[in-house]
């Protein structure tokens, strides 16, 4: 079976292999100890009520049997117009927040802007606007214009500028110099090199993520209602509020074709688009 | 079209109108037009709530740091961060099996169709509606966060993981099988190689997404930050919401941070 | 068409390894790839299976370990039937083969002295698998193998996306040699290489084959190299043996019929 000759193998110490460098090991199993600490300190101090676990079966249980029947009449009372208020709320949002990061996502892009201040106030825009929750960009927008769509229309914007603003920066970065150079070289005026050279290598990537937000904010938009922002939301507060559980479950069973639905349209139209 | 070409006809032009385009362009500026009034988002709505945006923003300078405050902050806003690792924990170590599940060129039709409509499901619900389910199934606190966070984590993860196992080369994949090894030692040296640094890179991002949610499930009772920040909102205590949301953001950061260095480990 | 060299076939009762009767595949029901392949594969030397591309070459190969399912037919190795195997037995079999690919195929992410012992996934348990805690035997027969390969220590950790076409080819030979096969079967080895890579890999394949005794059965395309390197040349044409016999017989006419017209000759 094997042929090397047994005075190679006696000569030479056994060969040790280690599928790491002690650096990699150090740092992977910094990581690997540092989570374990992590899940068991929030296992130790996260509040269990034991009762309430063994409850929990028998609670579902009941919890479906209260929703089922669904009150349909509930539907055309208020399920409808909110729903369409939820549709626009997300819909109008997304093209708001395409609005606002196309100029900033060409600020933020470090080919097209030559100037780190510029850049790098774009990219503070960005994370600022991914870190804060769509729920309390809505908490914030009820204060100032008050309950209603508005307010949901608005956090849904600037919750997505971050999103939009970085993935579209990064696909501009990513585009290819030699059609811009080309149009650079003949002189072209700069708004020329904008829509001739960096807009047509990026366009697809652009509508793909607005379509990939848009389907997000579909999603988001739908709870926007629990603090007052308008949609769909509002209607499932009141019904929570009440304990009207057959009225919760037809409005969820809503929000989940509503779902359905749009992650079909939105698979069609990238695979029409893109 | 079929028809040849007329001695005399006109070449295209070079630059024909795209038609459907235009019309798809139009419509959207209809359809802005259209919503913007049925949902009464008017100027007039807009300028006046910029006043109140005045009023509002005077109310939350300075932040409030109260020595009370803070400590009722501090508690919540471990929680979440407790909420956040319990959920990414156990959400990653139940997507890595149905992920691969949910893999076509792994798995028969008779596992990954059953996989991709559970993973469907997990996804189609905000992870805020989810809580409010779990709260009544389980009662008030964190460990309905926690799981409404896992479905979350399993609808974004899983589904991602099983796009990443279906890329892969499935001819490293056959050679190894050809080796004669077993199925787990296939996963083990042919297919996990080829993912598990997309499978890291999906976990740490799912963590600041986990961290962001968790600030929120608190509202409808899922434990955490959001029940004390949701309080301080509807009591108009602006300065302690500004406190709070400084925090939030802060740690967010700080955790994007972390998360890209991780990263980096496991390329 | 007639099985032209249906004499040159080893009598039946030879120190035959490997026995393949009457062997079909049909991908789409109708359109059989390999139309009734009888072949008895010695117990040494390189065999060689030359023929148009196509032509089912590669078929014959991955029937032979099961990476493809055949129609029909038996495939004898080692005293059993690996047509009829499923599931562990097949697996237990399939040890006893290895195979070196076109395009190495090596895991690109894994070094190369792990994919030299992914040739030992047959044998070691998972947890061993998973943790790279292989066998020390294994380990030093890993690093001897990679020398006898002639790439020598400084390869066993490098990455296989790192490596050049010759030197993959070198490591997937190691993998294979690795499985301590009975059997190597190599598909088109050489033909993503350069010609002089290209002879490098079949001197090396040549070398291991008499030096170890194992034999290996070559799908190659390129007469030149079947010729100089094989002891036995099977020529195939639209799924049959026209051909099967020692490289000084396989005259102008024998190619012909393989590979159809005489225009390229």
């Amino acid at each position: 079976m094997n042929a090397l000759s047994p005075v190679t193998q006696a000569a030479k110490p056994p060969r040790v292999w280690h599928r790491f460098t002690p650096a990699e090991r150090i740092g992977r199993s910094m990581v690997y100890v540092l989570s374990a600490i992590a899940v068991v300190w929030s296992l130790r101090t996260i509040e269990v009520i034991p009762e309430f676990l063994y409850d929990a079966p028998e609670q579902t249980a009941d919890l479906f049997r209260r929703m089922w029947p669904f009150d349909w009449a509930f539907y055309p009372e208020q399920v409808h117009d909110a729903l369409i208020e939820t549709f626009h709320i997300a819909t109008l949002g997304t093209l708001l927040a395409l609005v606002l990061a196309l100029p900033l996502a060409f600020l933020a892009a470090r080919n097209f802007t030559r100037n780190p201040a510029l850049n790098w106030l774009a990219q503070f825009i960005f994370v600022s606007s991914r870190s804060v929750n769509s729920l309390i960009w809505a908490l914030l927008f009820v204060a100032i214009f008050g309950p209603g769509a508005l307010a949901g229309v608005m956090s849904i914007a600037f919750r997505s500028i971050g999103f939009i603003g970085k993935l579209f920066s990064e696909a501009l970065e990513e585009a290819q110099k030699g059609p811009v150079e080309a149009l650079t070289a003949t002189g072209a005026p700069r708004a020329m090199i904008l829509v001739k050279g960096y807009w047509p290598q990026v366009e697809p990537a652009f509508w793909s993520v607005a379509l990939l937000r848009w389907d997000i904010n579909i999603r988001e938009s739908a709870v926007l209602g629990l603090v007052g922002a308008g949609g769909i939301g509002v209607a499932l507060d009141a019904s929570l509020n009440n304990l009207y559980w057959d009225q919760v479950g037809l409005i969820l069973a809503v929000i989940f074709s509503v779902v359905v639905v749009t992650e079909i349209v939105t698979s069609w139209l990238r695979a029409r688009l893109i | 079209m079929s028809a040849p070409a007329a001695p005399g006809r006109l070449r295209p032009p070079a630059f024909p109108a795209n038609w459907p385009a235009r019309l798809a362009w139009a419509g959207l500026v209809i359809y802005t037009i259209y919503a913007t009034s049925v949902l009464d988002v008017t100027l007039a709505r807009f300028i006046a709530g910029l006043g109140n945006a005045g009023h509002f923003l005077s109310r939350m300078f300075p932040p409030n740091m109260a020595p009370d405050k803070l400590a009722l902050i501090y508690t919540g806003m471990v929680e979440s961060l407790q909420i956040a690792v319990l959920a990414t924990f156990a959400g990653v170590l139940l997507s890595l099996p149905l992920g691969l599940a949910a893999a076509r060129n792994l798995a028969p039709v008779a596992v990954y169709g059953p996989a991709r409509a559970f993973i469907a499901i997990c996804r189609s619900f905000h992870p805020v509606i989810v809580a409010i389910l779990f709260v009544k199934a389980v009662g008030f606190g964190a460990l309905a966060g926690v799981l409404a966070l896992i479905v979350a984590t399993m609808g974004f993860v899983a589904k991602l993981f099983a796009e990443v196992v279906e890329e892969m080369n499935p001819k490293q994949v056959e050679a190894v099988r050809a080796t004669a090894a077993p199925f787990l030692n296939v996963l083990i040296m042919a297919v996990f190689p080829q993912v598990m640094a997309r499978f890291v890179g999906l976990t740490v991002y799912q963590f600041d997404s986990n961290l962001r949610n968790s600030t929120m499930v608190g509202i409808v009772g899922g434990g955490g930050i959001g029940a004390p920040l949701f309080t301080a909102y509807q009591r108009f205590d602006y300065d302690v919401v500004l406190t709070i949301l400084i925090i939030i953001v802060a740690l967010i950061m700080l955790c994007e941070l972390v998360s890209g260095r991780v990263r980096r480990i496991f390329q | 068409m007639t099985h032209a060299a249906s004499a040159a076939t080893p009598a039946e009762g030879s120190a035959g390894l490997l026995a393949i009767r009457h062997l079909r595949k049909e991908y789409r029901a109708g359109q059989p790839v390999l139309k009734d392949i009888s072949l008895d594969i010695e117990g040494r030397g390189v065999t060689a299976i030359i023929g148009p591309s196509g032509t089912g070459k590669s078929t014959l190969i991955r029937c032979i370990n099961r990476l493809v399912d055949p129609t029909s037919g038996e495939i004898w190795f080692e005293g059993r039937d690996l047509a009829r195997l499923r599931g562990d037995a097949l697996r237990l079999a399939r040890r006893r083969i290895g195979m070196v690919f076109q395009e190495y195929n090596l895991v690109e992410r894994l070094s190369v002295i792990e994919n030299v012992l992914s040739g030992r996934l047959g044998y070691v348990p998972a947890w061993r698998a998973f943790l790279r805690r292989f066998p020390a035997d294994d380990v030093a027969r890993a690093f001897d193998l990679i020398d006898a390969v002639g790439l020598g220590e400084d390869f066993a950790t490098r990455r296989a996306d790192q490596l050049s076409g010759g030197q993959r080819q070198r490591v997937g030979i190691a993998r294979a040699i690795m499985q301590s096969p009975g059997l190597i079967l190599a598909d088109e080895p050489t033909s993503s290489l350069d010609p002089k890579t290209s002879v490098e890999i079949m001197e090396l394949m040549a070398q291991i084959s008499r030096e170890r005794s194992i034999p290996i059965v070559i799908n190659i395309h390129n007469v030149e190299l079947a010729r100089r390197y094989a002891q036995r040349i099977i020529g195939m044409s639209r799924g049959e043996v026209v051909y099967d016999g020692s490289p000084d017989g396989l005259g102008d006419s024998h190619l012909k019929e393989i590979y159809g017209g005489e225009d390229w000759l």
